[in-house]
């Protein structure tokens, strides 16, 4: 763990190559996200984007180059895995909430389990975040018994129990409705707002234009253009990520 | 109670064929019972060590080391692919020869591990064999997703398997468990092979005493096991219904 200031980049991407077996998906991304930056990978399906935002909290491990969160390196053999994980929290398309638990509990688990908390203030704090995620009421649900939309604002707020510097949305509103995706943006634009330093990969472009302080696109495991929003949809100049744009937009 | 045991011998007298005598010589009767109370406890013991060995090679078979591996594929092979009461009979006969005796009184030469014992030993690692494809196919019923999800929140392998896999995994298995379950205490009934005086045994050697009671006492035989796997499978029905998730499954 080397010296980290606010001044340097939080996550910190550098010429990251990724092998599954054979098949290279990252062939050298770069990117840096400072303190409070929101950020959107975006890019058509299989250019690698989950990949890239799965190897920031270790879920999946890189073959080349070097990624660090907060000055901790995570090409260290001797990675402290659990350290990392209480830095980044991780939301999934699929919401993985722990269908055997309420929502309050799903919350809950890691906080007392993990770090080892007094269950009384972890309850306390799991009941703030259910309001925060506009659940109020829904505490002792099951996740089985939730929307679609209502299971992803748990698993947001069961991220946020660990009280992390960095949040990774993996594509979060890709199984929902039109109708739920809304407050799920809703509840992430909160997020960003606090300045909470956010990476999206999305195909919200919408979105992603209303919230993103940087845009990149990759494709084929590259990053082929990047900017901040007012220019990144206007001007785009690479032909891939223009027919990208006019296939979406 | 001795208007009861005067109907049923006089019924034994009318209808020769319809002799219950377990219901009013009280030696007979005492032979039901004790052999009912032995089956009783043949099958708990059986449940119980079965559902250990099967978690235990379970886990065995999610570990990384290929030997482990092997060694409880090799197990599940074995007793899988090879009748029960060939392994029974191996079990008391073969392997009954290398265990050490004790001697009570200085003249008798008793066995460590008795002809129950052996049932025991035998029948659990039969079950066994199934029990552990059944929580490993539970285990495997646990999405990768929900293993991640754990994972990303810094659960430790272990507190993953724990919290989340586990209580998962069980209820997946549940049902297969069940059906395991029920033919292990119907199994026990080979436990005869090697004399242990369990309720089959016992009936047995009633009938071959009083032929007159052959009809009555395998009817009985019949009814308890009826009763017994009616009590197993209602007490496993009533834990899948503790067990239910709202919203989950089916």
């Amino acid at each position: 763990m080397t010296d980290w200031t606010d001044k340097d980049p939080i996550v910190s991407i550098k010429d990251v190559h990724k092998y599954f077996g054979e098949l290279q998906v990252l062939k050298g991304v770069s990117l840096d996200v400072m303190k409070g930056e929101v950020i959107c990978i975006i890019g058509p399906s299989g250019s690698g984007k989950s990949t890239l935002i799965r190897c920031v909290n270790a879920l999946n491990d890189i073959q080349g180059g070097s990624i660090t969160v907060r000055g901790i390196d995570l090409t260290d053999p001797k990675l402290d895995k659990l350290a990392l994980r209480k830095r980044v929290g991780m939301v999934f398309q699929q919401y993985n909430l722990f269908p055997h638990k309420t929502a309050l509990e799903n919350i809950m688990m890691a906080p007392t389990l993990v770090l080892k908390e007094n269950e009384e203030d972890v309850r306390r704090r799991a009941q703030d975040l259910m309001k925060k995620v506009r659940l109020e009421g829904k505490e002792d649900a099951y996740p089985g018994e939730l929307s679609g939309g209502q299971q992803q604002r748990v698993a947001i707020a069961r991220s946020l129990a660990m009280s992390p510097d960095v949040m990774l949305f993996d594509e979060v509103t890709a199984a929902l409705d039109p109708e739920t995706v809304k407050e799920v943006l809703v509840t992430i634009k909160d997020l960003a707002q606090e300045g909470m330093t956010c990476i999206l990969v999305t195909h919200e472009m919408g979105f992603a234009r209303e919230i993103a302080d940087h845009i990149y696109f990759t494709d084929n495991g590259v990053i082929v253009e990047h900017g901040p929003p007012a220019t990144f949809f206007s001007e785009a100049k690479d032909p891939r990520t223009k027919e990208f744009l006019s296939q979406i937009l | 109670m001795d208007f009861l045991a005067e109907f049923f011998r006089q019924l034994a007298e009318d209808y020769p064929r319809w002799n219950f005598i377990w219901m009013y010589q009280p030696v007979q009767q005492g032979k039901i019972l004790s052999g009912i109370w032995m089956t009783i406890q043949l099958s708990v013991a059986c449940l119980i060590l079965s559902m250990v060995i099967g978690v235990l090679g379970a886990f065995a078979q999610g570990s990384r080391n290929v030997i482990l591996r092997s060694i409880v594929q090799g197990y599940i092979q074995f007793f899988r692919n090879t009748p029960p009461y060939v392994q029974l009979l191996f079990f008391y006969f073969a392997l009954g020869q290398f265990t050490p005796t004790y001697s009570p009184d200085g003249w008798l030469e008793v066995p460590i591990i008795s002809n129950v014992g052996w049932a025991i030993i035998s029948l659990s690692f039969f079950a066994g064999a199934f029990n552990v494809e059944i929580f490993r196919a539970g285990i495997e019923a646990v999405p990768e997703s929900t293993r991640e999800a754990s994972e990303s929140l810094g659960f430790s392998r272990g507190q993953t398997y724990r919290y989340v896999v586990l209580p998962l995994a069980l209820r997946v298995s549940l049902p297969a468990l069940n059906n395991n379950l029920v033919n292990l205490v119907k199994t026990t009934t080979q436990a005869f092979g090697i004399a242990v005086p369990e309720l089959l045994y016992q009936s047995v050697t009633i009938w071959n005493d009083y032929p007159s009671a052959l009809y009555p006492t395998m009817l009985l035989v019949f009814v308890v096991y009826i009763v017994l796997v009616g009590l197993l499978v209602m007490s496993m029905s009533r834990w899948e219904k503790t067990m239910r998730i709202p919203g989950y499954g089916s």
